[in-house]
């Protein structure tokens, strides 16, 4: 006969599980709604998604305080891992979710707005996120993984279009690819190890020197190449511009920021102690993955004709940037890319919401895409202050001082140069000057070219044909943050270097 | 106000700028006109109320900006920087007032004030980061106004421009990253200030390599011999006021990053390139030179002389000793005056024909003498005619590097005699002879708006090629104190021995070792 297990449960530390289940309940709640009472506008489930985001947003506050007076917390039979790490990317995942959901308040209409389900998965897929970068059970982080996949493919699909389609099943495969390896990978370590726990496996291979290394550089590889699918690290990524170019514009701002920095959180805590371990070419792997990344995605940004396919590749080379972080591993490289990821969330942000509110049904003759460049020839002349607004986005993706990411970027380097990665710290700085090039042809066009006649005949309506007070609100917040982001940058800093710090990475 | 006049300075064209969206277009001319002279009456405040005697930095200003990360705002001008200043607020006042009929006027003159801003800013900015953002802002408001203003190839041109640029001042930041590193590991803090980095005494190899990455970056900008190919693009298609305040001050950003950073900061780096920098600049006078005289375009052959006289800028700043680095500060502000004039006046030209290229031209001084006559005296300071603005520079610059290396000096100052070949011949076939075309005919002389650009700038050339004294005296205080630091932070023998000592002046530093 079984003996009782005794389990206390204020050993449990059930309140680590708070900030995960706000959503989770927020989104039942959504659904519930949805049965007593069908048909109901969809401003109502999105200001019931921020009030419940909201809600998420002060019980991480809450864990930031205990953080920084009590240090890590483990709870739930030790699967919950509250360190700064976590605190801090559900920080930019929550926050950039309170930004991502008013966009759905547009002016035109489309479909899967109306459905209280997207946001029912929105908030689910929320949660997911949040478990995945709470942990260092590869369980728990894989189940989080697979929530929250599992909710972005449907969001992707509910916006009805054609290519929405083929973008959700293209990102579905390559998803379910990236779990197989990724459970291949974890299920090698379990074998070597007999433990599930991040930390657990690193004292046993560190106990036991790394014996068995041919198993392990397997394992190695199978982890790698699931995450590599999901950062769209080259050459992994060729899923990425098609499903941004099905997606909304919106979503594809938010998939370029939430998605990754989940990923970049469990990719730190997995091979942050391998690279510093006796696997010598996993760093060579990684320096050579860093590389390749930021410059063939730049290179392919560069013959881009729509605008959003562009943005596309450029978030791919951000993440490469910032996969440098991975490769080089001190405190400084770690905060620097959480600082990084948090000034580019604004950013980008802004700049897809830009796209978003000039999203038009139907397609004048000379554009064959959504965003092409035509569209956007000689903005200055009919949209002045919209012009304007997306030119300083792109200024500050390319990288020019002092907008928001510039400081991300030199914090960056700075950190490469601190390593002795002078050649990678050089590499960092002409793939800049090479980005260079395509946020500035979105510049010349917007300031430098004619508008094309139709344009000026309706006063540059096109470009604001989507917006509303929301969106307009929401790209005021990035625009503010991305201009004036030096003026904060000192506290976020200490913030983001304590709480990397002290969670001992 | 006065402790706070370079903030002033620096965010009051911005800060108009941003009013200026508010302002009916028909009158926006007036109060682009009216905020240029507030911002050049306040640069002349800071002239007056500069002290002459004083060598080291003044009207200093100090804000925290990322303590943690060593950035701070910090400002100060000295008498290499004041006339920079000065004449930087001189030619947005000149070229807003003299700017003709232009397609959205509004933009133009928003974006010039932005742009005035950066100016001011880099020539003030005495933190690395600072200087930086200034440096990189500058891009933007003249890539506007080539791509959106300028000829029919004009975006290629102001991209080449921006691309070449921000790749070559990348390169920089990692050598000032790599700089604040070394101040890290010597001291432990970090800071991008330019004083704290003056004190710090590198070894040499780490000096040749950081030399080289903060090399790149100014040599672009200057732009030096094999890095030129952007400007005659950016010249030819710019419109005229783009020309002017790109010739006058913006280039002015590389040779004055050289005296700023490159010298005091790797004193033995700069004796060690001193022979190969100079060689570059050599080639640059006689090159430039030789494919001036082969341009039809007349705005073309005021691009390559311009290109030409930088050339000597570089020459007097390796010199190393006063004399030369003297010589080439003031030639930066004759240089700026002249070469802002000549294409001010070959924006007159323009106006006037729609056409650049001088076979249309010929015996124009029949019908407008007066515009031949500013264009004469003009040129005449271009080559470096005695009493004229260039000559003392030029004459200077010689001086310093004639105790560097004899036959290099020698080799220089035939070039830029041979170099006046092309600018007379220039003027002989625009000016002299018959009137062969039969619209040049009716051509009017120069308008009243345009003297009152022109003429200030002909007062200011002649009077400083007499006497340069007021603004020769602040320069060679300043540019003492750089030698000295240079001479005291020196290593080897060869660099102690190049770079003179001089006394009286006393500049306390720490080394590498010896601080915390």
């Amino acid at each position: 006969m079984l003996s009782p297990v005794n389990i206390s449960l204020e050993s449990l530390n059930l309140v680590t599980l708070a900030p995960m289940l706000i959503p989770f309940i927020g989104a039942l709640m959504i659904l519930a709604i949805d049965i007593f009472r069908g048909g109901l506008d969809k401003s109502l489930y999105v200001v019931i998604s921020i009030l419940f985001l909201a809600l998420d947003f002060g019980t991480l506050l809450e864990s930031a305080g205990v953080f920084s007076e009590e240090g890590i917390k483990l709870g739930v039979f030790n699967v919950m891992l509250i360190d700064g790490l976590a605190i801090l990317a559900q920080f930019i995942i929550v926050a950039t979710s309170m930004l991502f959901i008013p966009l759905a308040l547009t002016h035109k209409r489309f479909h899967e707005f109306s459905y209280p389900e997207f946001f029912a998965l929105f908030l689910f897929m929320i949660g997911g996120f949040q478990f995945m970068v709470a942990s260092d059970n590869l369980i728990l982080i894989f189940v989080g993984l697979e929530t929250a996949s599992l909710a972005l493919y449907t969001l992707i699909a509910m916006h009805n279009r054609d290519k929405s389609f083929e973008a959700a099943v293209k990102y579905f495969t390559m998803g379910a690819l990236a779990a197989g390896f990724y459970t291949f990978g974890s299920m090698i370590f379990y074998a070597l190890t007999g433990s599930v726990e991040i930390h657990q496996i690193d004292s046993t291979l560190a106990h036991n020197g790394y014996a068995n290394i041919g198993f392990l550089l397997v394992g190695v590889v199978f982890l790698l190449v699931s995450f590599a699918f999901k950062l769209s690290v080259v050459p992994f990524h060729t899923w990425t511009p098609d499903v941004y170019e099905g997606s909304s514009a919106a979503m594809a701002g938010y998939m370029s920021i939430v998605p990754k920095i989940a990923a970049f959180v469990v990719v730190m805590r997995l091979f942050e102690f391998l690279i510093h371990s006796n696997v010598v070419w996993l760093e060579v792997v990684l320096y050579a993955f860093v590389v390749i990344t930021m410059t063939a995605a730049n290179m392919w940004a560069l013959v881009q004709t729509d605008v959003k396919r562009m943005l596309a590749y450029s978030s791919i080379s951000h993440a490469g940037f910032v996969m440098a972080a991975i490769l080089i591993g001190t405190t400084q490289s770690n905060s620097a890319l959480f600082l990084y990821w948090i000034l580019f969330s604004f950013t980008n942000l802004g700049a897809f919401s830009m796209l978003w509110i000039s999203r038009q049904k139907e397609l004048p003759g000379y554009q064959k895409t959504d965003h092409s460049f035509e569209k956007f020839s000689g903005m200055i002349k009919t949209s002045p202050m919209a012009a304007f607004v997306m030119g300083i986005f792109m200024l500050s993706l390319a990288g020019i001082p002092p907008f928001a990411l510039f400081w991300g970027k030199i914090y960056m380097i700075s950190s490469a140069v601190t390593s002795g990665y002078t050649i990678l710290a050089l590499i960092m700085a002409l793939n800049s000057a090479i980005a260079g090039y395509y946020y500035i042809k979105l510049i010349v066009y917007m300031f430098m070219k004619d508008p094309i006649a139709s344009n000026v005949d309706n006063e540059g309506k096109l470009y604001v044909a989507n917006a509303t007070t929301a969106l307009k609100t929401i790209i005021g917040f990035a625009i503010i943050g991305t201009i004036f982001a030096f003026l904060a940058l000192d506290p976020l800093l200490e913030f983001v270097k304590a709480f990397v710090y002290n969670s001992g990475y | 106000m006065l402790e706070h006049i370079l903030s002033i300075l620096i965010f009051f064209p911005a800060l108009a700028g941003v009013m200026g969206f508010m302002i009916n277009k028909e009158s926006m001319r007036a109060y682009g006109v009216s905020v240029a002279t507030i911002e050049f009456v306040l640069s002349l405040l800071l002239w007056f109320s500069f002290d002459n005697t004083v060598s080291s930095m003044q009207f200093m200003e100090q804000l925290p900006l990322i303590p943690s990360f060593g950035i701070n705002y910090i400002l100060g001008v000295d008498g290499i920087s004041l006339f920079i200043v000065i004449m930087a607020s001189l030619f947005t006042m000149i070229g807003i007032a003299s700017l003709t009929e232009t397609p959205n006027v509004k933009n133009m003159i928003i974006t010039l004030l932005f742009l005035q801003m950066t100016m001011v800013g880099v020539f003030t900015a005495l933190d690395g980061i600072v200087f930086y953002v200034f440096w990189e802002l500058s891009l933007v408001p003249m890539l506007y106004i080539i791509g959106a203003w300028g000829g029919p190839m004009r975006i290629y041109a102001s991209v080449k421009f921006f691309l070449y640029t921000f790749a070559g001042s990348l390169v920089m930041l990692v050598g000032m990253l790599f700089m604040a590193y070394l101040f890290y590991q010597a001291t432990g803090r970090w800071s991008f200030a330019l004083f704290d980095w003056y004190r710090l005494v590198l070894p040499e190899n780490f000096q040749l390599w950081l030399f080289a990455a903060f090399f790149i970056g100014f040599a672009i900008k200057v732009p030096m011999f094999p890095f030129h190919t952007w400007l005659p693009y950016a010249h030819g298609q710019a419109p005229t006021i783009g020309s002017v305040i790109l010739a006058a001050v913006l280039l002015k950003m590389g040779t004055y990053a050289f005296i700023r950073f490159s010298l005091p900061l790797f004193p033995d780096a700069s004796v060690y390139f001193m022979y190969p920098v100079a060689v570059i600049a050599i080639i640059m006078i006689i090159y430039t030179a030789m494919v001036a005289y082969a341009q039809k375009d007349v705005k073309q052959v005021v691009a390559y002389s311009s290109v030409s006289h930088m050339g000597v800028i570089i020459l007097g700043t390796f010199a190393l000793n006063v004399e030369g680095i003297s010589g080439s500060v003031f030639l930066m502000i004759g240089h700026g005056i002249v070469s802002g004039a000549l294409f001010l006046l070959v924006g007159v030209i323009y106006d006037r024909r729609h056409t650049k290229l001088m076979s249309e031209f010929g015996g124009l001084a029949h019908i407008m003498p007066k515009y031949a006559t500013i264009f004469g005296i003009m040129m005449m300071a271009s080559v470096g005619m005695p009493l004229l603005i260039n000559f003392v520079g030029e004459f200077l610059s010689l001086l310093g590097f004639y105790a560097q290396s004899h036959m290099l000096t020698l080799l220089a100052g035939v070039a830029i005699i041979v170099g006046a070949i092309y600018m007379l011949i220039a003027y002989k076939r625009m000016f002299f002879g018959e009137v062969t075309k039969e619209e040049n005919k009716n051509l009017t002389d120069v308008n009243r708006r345009e003297l009152i650009a022109l003429v200030p700038l002909v007062i200011i050339s002649i009077w400083l090629g007499i006497y340069p004294k007021p603004i020769l005296e602040p320069i060679n205080n300043s540019v003492e104190l750089v030698v000295q630091t240079m001479h005291n932070k020196a290593t080897t023998e060869d660099a102690k021995m190049r770079i003179p000592n001089i006394s009286g002046v006393v500049i306390s530093k720490t080394s590498m070792k010896e601080d915390h």
